[in-house]
């Protein structure tokens, strides 16, 4: 029977290099939202709808806005946040929700742990998934602040590696935290983390407006670092300290996938 | 092809596998029986390299599973007790992705997708989506999954659990073309006409150890009688009437809804039964079978 005859051909089935695992992860990935596009678009649309409303809607009435000490247009500091809250929600959706789904439900783990997938490359896949989202989404909206003439910086190019940063950040730690929940309630406590975070992180406002105590715990939030690192690329000021959030974000990054690798194993390798 | 010696799991205070020898040779189609809760699943997991000994020998292929588990995994099919298909894709995506997870070229999975797909009968739904197919069609696309890296080992958890008649017999079927193509079967069931049908060698496991090994029809010669006469009796009597009959039989069983007496000549013994003035509401002379084996062995029905 020649399905079964391995002589019918010389392909012979082996583990698969670290990149091979990972891109196939996402072209799995890139199959699936093929006939679900509408849910990628509208995680888009939110920071998109926010830029409008407030940085150029309220922006029209805001006058006499200083931030570092320079006059600049309200919108123009709103947009930067909006940008660092895209690549959030970006890698988030998929790092929570259908990471959970994934794991819990569809049982894809235990199937790709069937074949020569390891734990290691799961985790890495997802994450580079979750970047490959917010890179997408801040290229995209990038090209809206163009349109809208938002950009006075080549610097401002530099948001999509930065997105790609904040993406594998919040990926990392969503998913981390995602193998400890165990039902769908749990994930009132994303929502409930998610919306102060992108509310507070100096999105709307200067962080300079908070108390000395207060502002220390929101200047920790991995999304403040992440409004900081594109607020400094699209005004066109990076400076060392814009060094201070890569590594940051880096951190987040690398502890968060050391963290979905051991919880995989223990929860797949049992 | 698989050698275990002293193969032990356990999850925390409780001993899932309490050391276990077992050698299965190339070709062999090898039969886990046991009720739920023996050790099967996790014996399967172990030798899957999805779940670390945690203790004893395991060798798949001559090689270590906590050493080189993707390299077992490259050369084994898992059609795993749960149907793992991913929902979000279609039915000839999910082929065409897990066969890329063996490091498989493109145009040689989609080769042998369609080779599969007609294998299994499948060929008319390679555009639908997972969750329109039916139990058994499920059932399939996952065995023609398993085989997408021309496995020479496949592991079978409880294959037709769930199915209908005809979708068994479908896939018994195609096992047992497999069979004849030379690869070797590891199956784990507790359907007795299963493991009757598919397996040349079995083992019967009771609360994590192996309490028999032969062929389905030596273990039958081993540890039952040639007949089996079934006696039916009012409800809740079969308790008290055992003690009345049970020197015409070399062994009885009590179930709850009959009594079993064992003897190479079961008409014989009911006409003993019927001379003592007892009458069975209904009577049966089967032939032993391997159900018989198990309910000696382990002193249960199996589905329990």
């Amino acid at each position: 029977m020649a399905i079964l005859n391995a002589a019918v051909s010389t392909a012979v089935a082996r583990p698969l290099r670290g990149g091979e695992a990972a891109r196939l992860l996402l072209w799995r990935n890139i199959l699936v939202y093929r006939r679900a596009w509408l849910v990628f678009v509208t995680g888009f649309l939110e920071p998109v709808f926010y830029l409008f409303s407030i940085g150029i809607g309220v922006g029209a009435i805001v006058t006499g806005f200083t931030y570092a000490g320079e006059p600049i247009e309200y919108r123009d500091f709103v947009a930067p946040g909006m940008i660092a809250a895209s690549a959030m929600n970006g890698s988030l959706l998929d790092a929570t929700f259908n990471f959970f789904f994934k794991l819990k439900y569809n049982k894809l783990y235990d199937q790709m742990l069937a074949t020569p997938l390891r734990t290691v490359d799961i985790a890495v896949g997802e994450i580079l998934w979750n970047q490959l989202r917010s890179g997408i989404y801040v290229a995209a909206f990038l090209m809206i602040m163009v349109a809208m003439d938002l950009v006075h910086s080549w610097w401002a190019l530099l948001v999509v590696p930065a997105a790609l940063l904040i993406g594998s950040a919040f990926g990392a730690v969503g998913m981390a935290l995602t193998t400890y929940m165990t039902s769908w309630q749990d994930f009132e406590k994303v929502t409930l983390a998610m919306m102060p975070m992108f509310l507070f992180s100096a999105t709307f406002f200067p962080v300079t407006a908070y108390p000395g105590w207060l502002r220390w715990i929101v200047e920790v939030t991995p999304l403040y670092r992440g409004v900081v690192l594109c607020r400094e690329l699209t005004l066109g000021v990076p400076s060392w300290g814009s060094l201070v959030s890569v590594v940051y974000l880096l951190a987040f990054g690398a502890i968060g996938l050391m963290v979905v690798r051991r919880r995989l194993d223990s929860l797949l390798l049992t | 092809m698989i050698s275990a010696r002293g193969l032990r799991k356990s999850f925390g205070d409780f001993e899932a596998v309490r050391g276990i020898d077992v050698s299965v040779r190339p070709g062999v189609a090898f039969g886990f029986l046991g009720p739920n809760g023996a050790g099967k699943s996790s014996t399967m997991r172990m030798i899957c390299c999805v779940s670390p000994p945690s203790g004893g020998e395991l060798r798949v292929f001559g090689m270590d599973p906590a050493k080189d588990g993707p390299k077992i995994k490259a050369r084994l099919g898992v059609c795993p007790q749960e149907d793992t298909l991913d929902v979000e894709l279609n039915v000839y995506d999910n082929l065409y992705v897990y066969g890329r997870y063996f490091g498989l070229p493109r145009a040689e999975v989609k080769g042998r997708i369609d080779e599969l797909l007609d294998f299994v009968q499948l060929t008319d739904k390679a555009k639908a989506k997972v969750d329109d197919l039916s139990g058994g069609m499920k059932r399939r696309l996952t065995i023609a999954r398993s085989l997408i890296n021309r496995p020479e080992i496949l592991v079978l958890d409880e294959p037709t659990t769930g199915l209908d008649p005809q979708a068994r017999h479908v896939i018994w079927d195609r096992l047992f073309r497999l069979k004849q193509a030379g690869v070797t079967l590891l199956l784990t069931t507790h359907y007795m006409d299963e493991a009757e049908q598919l397996c040349d060698e079995l083992v019967v496991m009771d609360q994590g150890r192996i309490v028999a090994h032969g062929t389905p029809l030596g273990l039958i010669q081993q540890h039952s009688t040639r007949e089996v006469a079934e006696l039916r009796f009012g409800v809740g009597e079969h308790e008290a009437l055992a003690a009345k009959v049970e020197d015409l039989a070399e062994r009885i069983e009590v179930l709850p809804d009959r009594l079993l007496l064992y003897s190479d000549d079961g008409e014989a013994v009911i006409d003993a039964v019927h001379s003592r003035d007892l009458s069975p509401v209904a009577t049966l002379v089967r032939r032993s079978s391997l159900e018989d084996v198990f309910l000696h062995l382990t002193g249960r029905t199996l589905v329990d």
